[in-house]
């Protein structure tokens, strides 16, 4: 016979993520967004391109779809699903009242942390995963299986296209880490969900604001908001590391002190409610 | 299991600001206790609780669970389970699944226990029910399994029959005595007094933060004193000869009746005095202490006084 570990929790967490609905509106928005997106590009009636990147081949390669969603989902959309579940985790047993329950068992409380930050951070993958490969399939569809040009100009073939994306997909999920910390952080300390699923994106939005911000240009490479872009540098010809790298190192800036106040404060919390 | 009591506090002090909600409670509960931890609301009985589980952390003292600290590690926990104000379950889960996720929490074989604990408490039929749909009745008796599946040696319930009708207040109790018979050392928080007398050996009473009594409930009633109703011939002579009488203590009018408290030894020399004096005795009947009237006696007085420790005041005139 053995006790628990953060496997355990971690299991678990999956398992009562399965039973909420915020969980299926979180991965049924990031499956139904690229089916929407691709009913509007063959819906369009102007053919050419926005002035953003691989807008001209929306029409000509499906596997420009899931960057160009990339592209925008930075702004609110991956946020908001990321934080759906990452601000609901600790917050939703307190309003269930859980928390005294779960921590009155065999578990220290550092392994109920670890196992509900794993499974947070597995739901934000899958939410990225699932709208990618959605975002493949739904645009290849529409607009085939064919070779992208890379932002340098040149042409690459559809198989090392389809391998770009879905590493883009990994390089765009260390943005999608930090923002999983913060909705951890809020979610520990306002112990209310509503509030650190809006807290979380409030952040990601306020980012954006200090991006475009007359004056703030110095600080850009440092926001949060431009990591989201890192994974262009995968598709320049060479792969440009530099912006991945940064992204890197600018994230755990953010996330690990996000994450390591969210493991003090759920550590050393009062359970005096529920 | 060591030695160690099963719960030892010492010096417990929890304060919120200004506001002091426990004020350095020392109790002991010894294994095979079934303990009554009695108070009004506000108290800090809660509070209490909560530490003793490792829920809140004290602002001073310790609390020792069978000689372990629960702040430095949940193996404090080991053998100890139970809930403080109502249990509480994930309502999206089925009672069984709440229990699976529990039993999985506790580890060490606790699974085996799950449909042992479902029958114990006489929720199997309901199992496959979301605990949303669960009355208060069934969440209690459903926190009782949770409690069952850590195969405890102690178990601290808090207001377990809250909220209960009559038959489940009935039921709850006959099993927390069939827990006490097994052999299960049981802490029991509850406002319901004659259901404490029944089933707790020892209490301890807490007014504004602070242990106004701990100790035997058989030893408490014993320090009150017995009261005693008296009718005579002459009541006015007689309240007289009581006032005069030494032992006789808190002797006043009541419903036409005099009221008094003593021991046996100074009612044998009252009744011979009232014979002396040319009065008659119609009724002389002791009157029965219960624990609800010494808990009103101890925490009904003056905040901070403590007079009412080992020696609590008469039980009429202190209310």
């Amino acid at each position: 016979m053995k006790g628990p570990s953060i496997g355990t929790v971690y299991r678990w967490e999956l398992t009562k993520l399965r039973y909420q609905k915020r969980t299926y509106l979180g991965l049924g928005a990031a499956t139904i967004v690229p089916i929407l997106f691709v009913l509007a590009i063959h819906f369009r009636h102007d053919r050419r391109g926005g002035d953003f990147a691989f807008a001209s081949y929306l029409t000509r390669s499906g596997l420009a779809v899931p960057l160009v969603i990339l592209l925008f989902g930075a702004v609110w959309m991956f946020p908001l699903i990321t934080a759906l579940v990452a601000g609901d985790i600790f917050a939703s047993e307190d309003h269930n009242g859980t928390l005294k329950t779960i921590f009155t068992r065999s578990l220290e409380r550092g392994q109920i942390f670890a196992g509900k930050a794993l499974a947070a951070a597995t739901y934000a993958v899958a939410a990225i995963l699932i709208n990618g490969t959605v975002a493949v399939v739904a645009g290849s569809i529409q607009s085939g299986f064919n070779s992208l040009q890379s932002l340098s100009g040149t042409i690459v073939s559809a198989p090392k296209s389809l391998e770009l994306v879905y590493v883009s997909l990994l390089v765009y999920l260390i943005p999608i880490a930090t923002i999983v910390c913060i909705g951890l952080l809020l979610s520990s300390v306002t112990r209310n969900s509503a509030a650190a699923v809006v807290g979380t994106l409030m952040v990601s939005l306020l980012f954006q604001l200090l991006g475009i911000l007359p004056g703030l240009t110095g600080l850009q490479p440092y926001l949060l908001s431009t990591q989201f872009n890192a994974w262009q540098g995968l598709l320049r010809t060479p792969i440009d590391w530099a912006p991945i790298i940064r992204a890197a190192w600018v994230c755990a800036m953010y996330g690990i002190p996000a994450l390591a106040a969210a493991f003090l404060v759920f550590l050393r919390r009062d359970v005096a409610g529920g | 299991m060591t030695d160690a009591p099963p719960v030892e506090v010492r010096g417990l002090v929890k304060r919120y600001g200004d506001l002091t909600a426990v004020a350095g409670v020392d109790l002991t509960v010894d294994t095979g206790d079934v303990y009554g931890y009695l108070g009004p609301n506000g108290a800090g009985k809660t509070t209490s609780l909560r530490m003793m589980l490792g829920l809140i952390r004290p602002s001073a003292g310790s609390v020792r669970l069978f000689g372990r600290d629960p702040l430095l590690s949940v193996r404090a926990l080991d053998g100890v389970a139970g809930f403080v104000e109502a249990p509480t379950f994930y309502p999206y889960l089925t009672g069984r699944r709440n229990l699976e996720l529990l039993a999985a929490y506790d580890g060490f074989g606790a699974a085996s226990r799950l449909d042992e604990a479902l029958d114990t408490v006489e929720l199997a039929d309901r199992a496959s029910d979301r605990v949303g749909g669960y009355s208060h009745g069934m969440k209690q008796r459903l926190g009782i399994a949770a409690a069952l599946l850590r195969d405890p040696k102690l178990m601290v319930l808090d207001e377990p029959a809250t909220g209960l009708d009559p038959a489940g207040m009935r039921d709850m109790r006959l099993l927390i005595r069939r827990l006490a018979d097994q052999g299960i050392t049981v802490v029991l928080s509850s406002h319901l007094l004659a259901e404490v007398e029944e089933l707790c050996n020892r209490v301890a009473i807490v007014r504004s933060g602070k242990i106004v009594y701990e100790g035997a409930i058989a030893e408490l009633k014993r320090s009150a004193g017995t009261t005693y109703r008296l009718s005579t011939t002459d009541d006015e002579r007689a309240l007289a000869v009581c006032r005069a009488q030494r032992g006789i203590r808190d002797v006043r009018m009541q419903h036409a009746r005099i009221g008094f408290a003593a021991d046996e030894g100074a009612v044998a020399e009252l009744s011979q005095a009232l014979i002396e004096a040319g009065t008659l005795i119609r009724m002389l009947a002791p009157q029965t202490v219960t624990l609800e009237d010494l808990f009103f006696s101890l925490t009904e007085g003056v905040d901070g006084d403590h007079a009412g420790v080992g020696e609590p005041q008469p039980l009429e005139a202190a209310r």
